[in-house]
This record gives structure tokens, C-alpha cells and sequence, in this order.
């Protein structure tokens, strides 16, 4: 229990902020838990299907578009799926089946100047950032006109200029990565913030503690995205972390925290939306928790044994984030039918377009991998060297 | 309760040049860059009001700010995390190790995302990764390391170690401006050596990268070495001179990417190698440096390429015990006399 503070102690404390005020510290207000709840998962009403949150600043024209690129980033991925299966694709193909709308959403809330990291299962976000799906084929099918000239996977690459840096294999180095280029905005007098995306596993991280630590002292505006899909690779929540929800452990970096229905694409654009002018505002970094599920395994190869029976089923059935929004569409006359199958027909074409032109793509040339270990202006590439030769 | 520490004065402005030591050539060279280039800025632990443990970056907060003396939590991961961040955007980050035994805290992000932004999206991280290390000051096996043989391997990072103090502030205004991650090491028992203490130009100079420097003419054998075992060379070359040897002693300066064309030099020029390094023997530089040898100039040696270096151990604390571990001037005559007389 609180207790009155008597007069010796007020001044003493009076005293204490004075000094701090000298030595030029911020004096915050003491710490509470502030995990909102706001866009969190209703409970099903028995009967009732899923639909998404009706409040919402999005005009009509927005919410197409948001349908747009949820559609595009699932049949993407199952384009990816086909290719890999006809071995196009040399390495393995990451789903974000089930859970696109978080990526989606959240990405959809930032501006073109801000900037955002994703994980494997962000394909969504990296779309919304301007990346064409062109790039991602090519990139895939390890060919010559990826964006990584065939020397990363998937979405292993970047563009600076729509704000978009690709992630590396090891969880949670981004999050520190994206703290320095928050840094940089604040030097450069730059107003932006910062999405990096992380997951129930990469959260156990020591990169993604010190990231985060390090962005909530210098409150810089990263918004991180932790997406509670239930597994990391085969490990399950449980077997990861002792707190129940994700959202928790904001209170351990002293930053605000949100959950959000993760499979509500609109919940997922209003609460980034919320975090990003509250961050943008000054008020540090936020942790929005989205719940959802994983609906494939780790890769194409994983035949998610580990899974207890009628669970992916279920899922599917009752939470679907483009069935969910679908649903929303149609009840609040956003768009008809005709509407909807319109935009799919154009993301079809869309996609046929951009495969048949990753393609056409040749292979990259071999030497073309002793290039660029560093400036070849300054040091020479990496030739295989000669043996025995003078 | 606790008080507040009062600065009693501001750390003034390095000279431009004139006599410095090892640490205030690092220090002169941070501070002129930081002055001609907005986008370079320090990011370390304790590197602000306190000035680094070392106080590399003394007085730097008071003259340029702590947005662009950035004090960090004990996070080495979030130090080369957040300067690779900040490099991207187009900064050019300075970042410390308080020592350099801490760089496997950091290991991860240096290896696989410093090293390889460039090789794999073009996107380059013009960043130097800074920090005292070195054994042979008593300091035990967690600030004694020398860590270059970790990253060897790695494709993507420059290495640089001066052992001058011109080279120091050359070296270091060098990694600043180029366009890749650079590790500068400094040792620790070279800062504040009055033996190193020398005049500085005043002009704005640099010290290539990837160039060695041949820190003693000699005819009849070549000790290939860097950093503090320099001047163990430079003594023990002084030494042989009385008994007729004529040693030459080669000053590496950079580790990655290697001079290959100055140790091959020395190679046709003495014919007898001795390569000298303080980290352990198994595994270190010294093996790759012979193995050049032994590749490309093969027929120009007169005797085995002997390779001296610390014993395959942790460093350990105890005088005696370091003493061991460290080869000695004594251990660099005996193999030189050995390696003359083959």
C-alpha cells in the first residue's frame, strides 16, 4: 500500500529532482503496467463468424487496397508453392499462411519515409512497402535480376528508398539494427519511425533484449511488432517464454504495450496507426503483440507433426484473416462480390506477369561471386585463386 | 543518496598534429574527422562524460553533443546492432569495445550483418568497430585478447592494428572514410608508451589500408609482426645488429586484407621468415602468413618459416605465468640465432 509521504520525505524528494533537473535528466513519470487491450480478440459469440473491428479512420478506397495486398501476398505464396514444387525455387518457401494480416496491417499504417524490418513470415509487409513481386520471384528462384543478384534467399535484401530492410537468418538482430537507423533520423532531424517485426521465439533473443533496451533509453520511436503465431519452428509458446501474453514483457523495458487480434487487419492498421503517432509524438518505443496462428509449418518441408490434431483445421475454419475481412466487406458494403473477384483477377495477372518475367531471368554468372565483398574500387573482388601459377 | 559529479573542466580541443602519443593520435584523429564529416559519430560504453575507460573519446560530448557521442547499456550486440543501422542510413558510426575481449559479445552482428550487407543487397556499412586490446599489462584472460584470428575468416571485415602513433591517427582517419566495416585495434600497453610519443604532422593525412610498413631495413632475416610485438622485433633486431645480424622487421598495419606484396618482398629479400604475433599459435595469423609464404614464394627460402607466438592457452593474470605465455624478446633471438645459423 501507498503510504501519505510525510514532510522530510517531500523535501528530501523535492531536493532529488532538483539535482536532476541540474544534471539535465528527464524525469519520467513512474512506471506503470500499460498493456492496452483495446484491439485484442473478442471471444467468438457462439454462431456469429469472425469479422473485424468496425471502428476505423480507413475510407472505402483504403480498405480495397488493404484487400489488395492481403490477397497478393497469399497467392504469391502459393505461386512459390508451385514453383518450388517443380524445383524453380532452390531453397526453402516460408508461409505466412493464416497470418497476413498482421503484416499487412501494420505495415499499411506507416508513411512511404517510414521504415520497417520484417521476418520470414512478413512477405505481406514487405509488399505494402513497394517491393514488387517480381523481386521476390526472382529473388527465390536465385536468379540474376533479383534484387540480390541469387546471393541471399527470399526476402534477405532491402531498398532503402521505400524504407525497407531485409532481415538476416538470426532472430533479433534487427531490432537493434532498426534502433540505429533510428538513431541516424534523430541526427539527420529526420521525423520517422521504425516497424521491426519479431516472433514468439526470436523474443528470447539477446539481440532483440539489447535492441529494445537500447531504444526504450534513447525512446526512439521503433514500434515492434511481436507476432504470437503459437510455434517457433516446432517449439510452442509455452516451451519459450513464462509470461502468458507477449505483451507483457514491455513492462521489463518501461514502454507501452498493446494487444491486437492479429488476424483483424483493420485492428492491426488502427493499433500500428495509434503506435506509430504516439511514437512519432516522442512518446519512445511501443510492443504491440498480435495473436495469431501459424498455419503451415516452419517451411514447405516441415510436416508440422508436433501439431495437435483438428488445430490448423480449426483455424482455418473459424479465423482466417482474408475470410474474416471478406466477410467485413461485403456486411458493410464496402464492395461487392464482383468487386472483390475483380481485384483478385488483377493480382492473377499481376502475378503471371512477374513470374513469367522472374523467369525469363537467367542465372547469375558464376565469377559474379567474387564480387562486392567490399568496395571493388578499393580491393579487388575474390577470385578463385590460381594454383601454382607465377 | 548520490551526488552529482561536477566536470571540473572541459577537455580541450586536441592539437592539430604536434607531439602525441598512441591514444591522443586515436583521439586527434576521431575529433578532426568528427569536425570535417557531420555524419561520423561515437557509440559506445561510458564513451561521453567519462571518456571512454581508456578515454579515447575524452571531451568529445562537450564539444560535439551526446547525440553524436552516443553513451549505450552494457550491450556490445546493440552497440554494432545500432551503429550498422545508423551506417545504412548514412552515418558514419564510430563504436567502441571498452575492450576488445568484449567483440564476441558482438560477434554475431559483426560477422553476419556488418560483414555481408554489401555482398548481399549492396547495401554498404561504412563503420568502425574500435577497442583496446592486447595482453602483457596483467590484466588477465578477459582484457588481454587479441581477437584478429576470429574474424580472419570472415569475409567482409577490415582489419587494422597501428603500432605507431602516426599510423594510429593515419589508420583510424582512414577506416573512418572508407566505405567498408573496419575493426581497429588498439593496444592497450601502447597508448601511453613514451617510447611512441612523436611528432605528429599538421596536415590532414591518412595511412592507406592494406598497406604494410617495413619498420626496420635488414638484409639477412625478416621478422614479420604488428601491433606491441613491433618493438619486441625492433629490440631484439637491435640486439642481433651487435652479433652481425642485419634483421628486418615488417609492420603489417593491416591484417585484412593482408599485404601480400610486402611480405613476399622481405621473403626474396632475406629468405629467412620469422613471423611474430601475440595471440596463440594454433589458428592465428601467423599460420596464413606462412602459408602465403609457402604457396607463392616457396623457392625463395633458405629455411623453415618459423612462426612465434603466445602459447595455446587462456591469458593468464599472474606475472610470472604471463610472462610465459608471451614470446619474449629472449624467444625471438634464440629462434633468429637458430634461424641465421640453418
Amino acid at each position: 500500500m501507498e503510504q501519505e509521504p510525510n514532510k522530510s520525505d517531500q523535501q528530501k524528494s523535492s531536493a532529488r529532482e532538483k539535482n536532476h533537473r541540474r544534471r539535465g535528466r528527464q524525469r519520467r513519470a513512474p512506471f506503470q503496467m500499460r498493456v492496452s487491450t483495446k484491439y485484442a480478440p473478442h471471444k467468438p459469440v457462439e454462431g456469429q463468424p469472425l469479422s473485424c473491428t468496425v471502428e476505423t479512420t480507413l475510407k472505402p478506397g483504403q480498405l480495397l487496397e488493404l484487400y489488395r495486398h492481403l490477397k497478393l501476398t497469399r497467392l504469391v505464396e502459393e505461386r512459390l508453392v508451385n514453383l518450388y514444387r517443380q524445383t524453380k525455387v532452390v531453397g526453402g518457401v516460408f508461409r505466412s499462411l493464416g497470418q497476413e494480416a498482421t503484416a499487412v496491417g501494420s505495415a499499411y499504417a506507416l508513411t512511404p519515409q517510414d521504415f520497417l524490418t520484417p521476418l520470414i513470415r512478413d512477405l505481406g509487409a514487405v509488399l505494402v512497402k513497394g517491393i514488387r513481386p517480381r523481386e521476390i520471384f526472382a529473388q527465390y528462384m536465385a536468379k540474376a535480376w533479383g534484387p540480390s543478384g541469387g546471393k541471399d534467399l527470399n526476402i534477405h535484401f532491402g531498398n532503402m528508398e521505400n524504407g525497407f530492410i531485409g532481415p538476416i537468418s538470426h532472430l533479433g538482430d534487427m531490432i537493434p539494427v532498426m534502433t540505429g537507423v533510428l538513431l541516424a533520423a534523430r541526427m539527420q532531424k529526420k521525423r520517422i519511425v521504425a516497424i521491426a517485426y519479431i516472433g514468439d521465439g526470436g523474443m528470447s533473443t539477446g539481440a532483440f533484449h539489447e535492441g529494445l533496451n537500447f531504444a526504450a533509453v534513447q525512446r526512439l520511436p521503433l514500434i515492434v511488432i511481436a507476432e504470437h503465431n503459437h510455434y517457433a519452428y516446432s517449439t510452442p509458446t509455452s516451451l519459450q517464454t513464462a509470461v502468458r501474453d507477449l505483451a507483457e514483457k514491455a513492462a521489463g523495458y518501461g514502454i507501452a504495450a498493446h494487444v491486437v487480434d492479429g488476424n483483424d487487419v483493420i485492428a492491426c492498421y488502427e493499433v500500428t496507426k495509434h503506435a506509430a503517432d504516439y511514437a512519432r509524438r516522442g512518446g519512445g518505443a511501443v510492443l504491440i503483440e498480435a495473436k495469431t496462428y501459424r498455419r503451415k509449418g516452419h517451411a514447405e518441408h516441415d510436416d508440422q507433426r508436433y501439431v495437435g490434431p483438428g488445430e490448423v483445421e480449426w483455424w482455418e475454419k473459424h479465423n482466417d484473416p482474408l475470410d474474416r475481412f471478406e466477410r467485413f466487406l461485403l456486411e458493410h458494403n464496402v464492395a461487392n462480390k464482383d468487386k472483390l473477384e475483380a481485384i483478385v483477377a488483377d493480382v492473377m495477372r499481376e502475378i503471371d506477369e512477374d513470374c513469367a518475367w522472374a523467369e525469363s531471368s537467367p542465372m547469375p554468372e558464376a565469377e559474379k561471386a567474387a564480387y562486392n565483398v567490399f568496395d571493388n574500387s578499393v580491393v579487388p573482388p575474390a577470385f578463385r585463386p590460381k594454383v601454382l601459377e607465377s | 543518496m548520490s551526488t552529482a559529479v561536477k566536470k571540473e573542466h572541459k577537455s580541450a580541443r586536441p592539437e592539430r598534429g604536434g607531439k602525441a602519443t598512441l591514444v591522443e593520435a586515436i583521439r586527434q584523429g576521431i575529433w578532426e574527422e568528427m569536425e570535417r564529416d557531420p555524419t561520423v559519430f561515437v557509440i559506445g560504453e561510458d564513451v561521453g562524460a567519462y571518456g571512454g575507460a581508456f578515454k579515447v573519446t575524452d571531451g568529445l560530448i562537450d564539444e560535439f553533443g551526446k547525440e553524436r557521442v552516443v553513451d549505450t547499456p552494457i550491450s556490445e550486440g546493440a552497440i554494432v546492432g545500432a551503429a550498422c543501422g545508423a551506417a545504412l542510413m548514412g552515418m558514419r558510426p564510430v563504436a567502441e569495445f571498452q575492450f576488445i575481449d568484449f567483440i564476441s559479445a558482438g560477434f554475431d552482428l559483426l560477422t553476419n550483418y556488418a560483414a555481408k550487407c554489401r555482398y548481399r543487397w549492396g547495401a554498404n556499412i561504412p563503420a568502425v568497430f574500435r577497442g583496446p586490446c592486447g595482453s602483457g599489462v596483467r590484466s588477465g584472460p578477459f582484457h588481454s585478447l587479441n581477437a584478429e584470428s576470429f574474424f580472419l575468416n570472415t569475409a567482409g571485415l577490415k582489419i587494422v592494428e597501428p603500432a605507431t602513433a602516426y599510423d594510429a591517427k593515419g589508420l583510424i582517419k582512414a577506416a573512418i572514410r572508407d566505405p567498408d566495416p573496419v575493426l581497429y585495434f588498439e593496444h592497450k600497453k601502447l597508448y601511453r608508451l613514451p617510447r611512441l610519443r612523436e611528432e605528429l604532422p599538421a596536415d590532414d593525412y591518412i595511412v592507406e589500408i592494406g598497406k604494410a610498413r617495413v619498420a626496420r631495413e635488414g638484409r639477412d632475416l625478416s621478422i614479420i609482426t604488428f601491433g606491441a610485438m613491433v618493438l619486441t622485433a625492433l629490440d631484439a633486431a637491435e640486439e642481433l645488429e651487435k652479433e652481425g645480424l642485419d634483421v628486418e622487421v615488417i609492420d603489417l598495419r593491416t591484417l585484412a586484407p593482408l599485404d601480400k606484396q610486402s611480405i613476399l618482398a622481405s621473403v626474396r629479400k632475406t629468405n629467412k621468415i620469422i613471423v611474430l604475433h601475440e595471440a596463440s599459435r594454433t589458428g592465428g595469423i601467423g599460420g596464413e602468413v606462412a602459408a602465403i609464404i609457402a604457396e607463392e614464394a616457396f623457392e625463395w627460402l633458405d629455411a623453415p618459416v618459423v612462426r612465434l607466438a603466445s602459447i595455446d592457452t587462456p591469458v593468464p593474470y599472474s606475472p610470472p605465468l604471463e610472462d610465459y605465455y608471451l614470446p619474449q624478446t629472449k624467444d625471438v633471438l634464440d629462434a633468429a640465432r637458430k634461424l641465421a645459423a640453418y
